[in-house]
């Protein structure tokens, strides 16, 4: 053979997809682009080097003047940082959990609201809301914890009768469909009992950014990181998976356990960013598909880049619903699709990869 | 001497249908054991249980193999379905290197040493410039070949192949069996393969097993088993066998040819 090395071997490169430096450093740069925007665009416009100064200044052990009014300056690290840092981490939850449930459904169409959370926490929300036991306001309220409480229910539900259904992924999947049918009608139900109640329901169901101080963002962060670690753990189980549970079986992996531990991780993400900002929907969809028409399909790439890709989409549609109206403020779910459709459909035509 | 692979009075029920009734069979290490049979014999699900992806009553033993994980399977027995999953967009270089799984554990990045393994078994099956395509994007036959890298790459003991050659043209045919046979020469490698060609199955087999209706219904050498009386009995062809210096070549008779009564 020409091409054989002293060594002998035959000398072929082969390389395994991954998280290469330089689409890491793409999804990197597009989350910090939308940071800055975030922090700089508003009502009031704030340099971008000055808000840079500003954050420097608020790390431990630095003082610095960033030449801010103190307005100027509570405005950056009271109202538009925890903001921001609530899009972030929103975005991020939903988009890799979207990402996983994809890949531990086998099916593109996945989203994290496949199994009903999404009909779970309305249910949650609107029994809440009806009893009057809060208004959606404040991350203690009864609102976020009865749907967060239903979309956890409604997922357990699911995957337990899925199992009982049979053994494959479409049970589970159908099984999720019952659940969230069921839900949905009882949620019209109180619905018609009180539609007095009806505005208040549908904007939280329509989705929102907001926060009061950090108590959004720090209630969130937790769930993020749990889901985050546990999903980019499984990345390369998710790959074995995609030849199916028989072949992933034959080759070593318990694809049932496998896909339990993942889909949980991704439920109780998506539970909790459900929680803080209602029903936020498409993302879980497009920024997993965007990624993996941009970069690759395998799950050690997509994963990662969901998450940053997903809270700087997050971000910047926050922008929008913020300013393209101000001082009125659109529900985000209206921006994710107004914007997200389009560029979707932008990329589909020009990406020329395979992806499903 | 244990044999490498033993079954001894399996039973498989799938949805109450009774569909392997106390088979038996061994394979000895090196050995190359071809299973023929009609369609819905049962050959697949007599992998499977090998596999163990399907529940049965009976005994399997695989020689070596007390850890009953999959993983620990897995890394002694490897498979090539008859029908494979085509993951969608998965490139040809991470499809073989799934075969690295059970050496990898399911955390662990693969080695240099795996990347080595899965770009010796790519350019022994002709796919050496194919590792940056999608398997999607493969021929059929390339996918097989594919498949059969994967299959390959896991450096298991058994290899259990169901019509591995089904998609292939009469060359890559060849070369995948003439490979297999290599293989288990350098390497001890135990080959339990389904196989619709009886003449391949002649030539590549030390000893073809008849699957009809769930059973055993013969085994031993080619020459034996491959008779007029039982290709017509088991599969309802009617046949000629040819005798050639390699082994019995399997000729389809037409109805009218039988009727001119030129059988011996
Ligand atoms: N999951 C199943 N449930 C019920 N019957 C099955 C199942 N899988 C296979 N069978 C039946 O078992 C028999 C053997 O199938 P199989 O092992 O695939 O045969 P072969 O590979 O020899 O063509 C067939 O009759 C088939 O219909
Ligand atoms: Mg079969």
């Amino acid at each position: 053979m020409s091409d054989s090395q002293p060594n002998g071997g035959p000398h072929v490169v082969l390389e395994a997809s991954g998280l290469r430096p330089r689409s890491l450093a793409a999804g990197l740069a597009a989350a910090a682009v939308a940071v800055v925007a975030g922090l700089t665009i508003g009502p009031v416009d704030i340099a971008a080097h000055r808000v840079a100064l500003q954050l420097l200044d608020g790390l431990p052990g630095l003082t610095i003047d960033s030449g801010l009014s103190d307005a100027h300056a509570a405005i950056v690290e009271q109202i538009r940082l925890p903001r921001v840092a609530l899009g972030l981490l929103v975005g991020a939850t939903l988009s890799v959990s979207g990402a996983t449930y994809q890949g531990a459904f086998r099916n593109p169409l996945a989203d994290p609201y496949l199994l009903g959370i999404a009909a779970g926490a309305g249910l949650g929300a609107t029994i809440a809301i009806t009893s009057n036991l809060g208004d959606g306001a404040g991350v203690f309220d009864a609102v976020p914890l009865a749907a967060f409480a239903g979309a956890l229910i409604s997922v357990t539900v699911s995957y337990v009768a899925g199992h009982l259904g049979g053994r494959s992924t479409a049970s589970l999947i159908l099984a999720g469909i019952a659940v969230a049918s069921f839900l949905t009608a009882c949620q019209t139900y109180v619905l018609q009992a009180n539609s007095d109640a009806f505005r208040q329901i549908f904007a939280w169901i329509l989705g929102r950014i907001a926060t009061s101080g950090w108590s959004e963002p720090a209630l969130m962060l937790p769930y993020f990181v749990v889901t985050v670690a546990v999903v980019l753990r499984y990345r390369r189980a998710l790959d074995v998976l995609a030849v199916g549970d028989e072949e992933a079986a034959a080759l070593g992996l318990e694809p049932r356990r496998i896909r339990l531990v993942v889909v949980l991780a991704a439920s109780l993400g998506a539970a909790a960013a459900v929680s803080v900002s209602g029903l936020i929907g498409f993302v879980g969809i497009i920024v997993p598909h965007t990624v993996r028409l941009a970069f690759g399909s395998s799950n050690r790439l997509v994963l990662p880049l969901s998450v940053l890709f997903g809270g700087a989409f997050m971000v910047l549609a926050d922008l929008a619903a913020r300013t393209a109206l101000a001082p009125a403020e659109l529900p985000i779910g209206v921006v994710t699709a107004f914007l997200g459709a389009p560029f979707f459909v932008l990329v589909l035509r020009t990406s020329r990869r395979e992806i499903w | 001497m244990t044999p490498a692979v033993r079954v001894q009075d399996l039973d498989v029920t799938l949805d109450g249908t009774h569909v392997l009734r106390g088979v038996d069979l061994a394979a000895s290490t090196g050995e190359w054991v071809n299973i023929i049979g009609p369609n819905g014999a049962g050959k697949t699900t007599l992998l499977r249980a090998l596999l163990g992806l399907v529940a049965f009553d009976g005994e399997i033993a695989i020689d070596g193999l007390s850890d009953r994980r999959r993983s620990a399977r897995a890394r002694k027995v490897a498979y090539v379905p008859q029908t494979p999953v085509i993951p969608p967009g998965m490139l040809v270089a991470d499809y073989v290197l799934l075969g690295r799984t059970p050496h990898r554990g399911v955390f662990a990045a693969e080695t240099a040493n795996d990347r080595r393994i899965a770009a010796g078994v790519l350019s022994r099956l002709d796919l050496g410039g194919f590792g940056e395509r999608t398997v999607q994007s493969l021929s059929g036959g390339e996918r097989q070949r594919a498949v059969m890298a994967r299959a390959l790459a896991q450096q298991a003991d058994v290899l259990l192949l169901d019509e591995p050659t089904t998609a292939l043209d009469l060359g890559h045919q060849q070369d995948v069996l003439e490979l297999i046979d290599a293989l288990r020469r350098e390497r001890g490698l135990t080959v339990i393969a389904t196989l619709h060609d009886l003449t391949l199955a002649a030539r590549y087999g030390d000893r073809i097993a008849i699957l009809a209706r769930g059973r055993v219904a013969e085994t031993g050498p080619p020459a034996d088993v491959l008779t007029v009386q039982n290709i017509a009995e088991h599969f309802g062809a009617s046949v000629r066998i040819v005798d050639d210096p390699e082994g019995p070549v399997i000729v389809p008779t037409t109805a009218a040819s039988a009727q001119n009564g030129d059988q011996p």
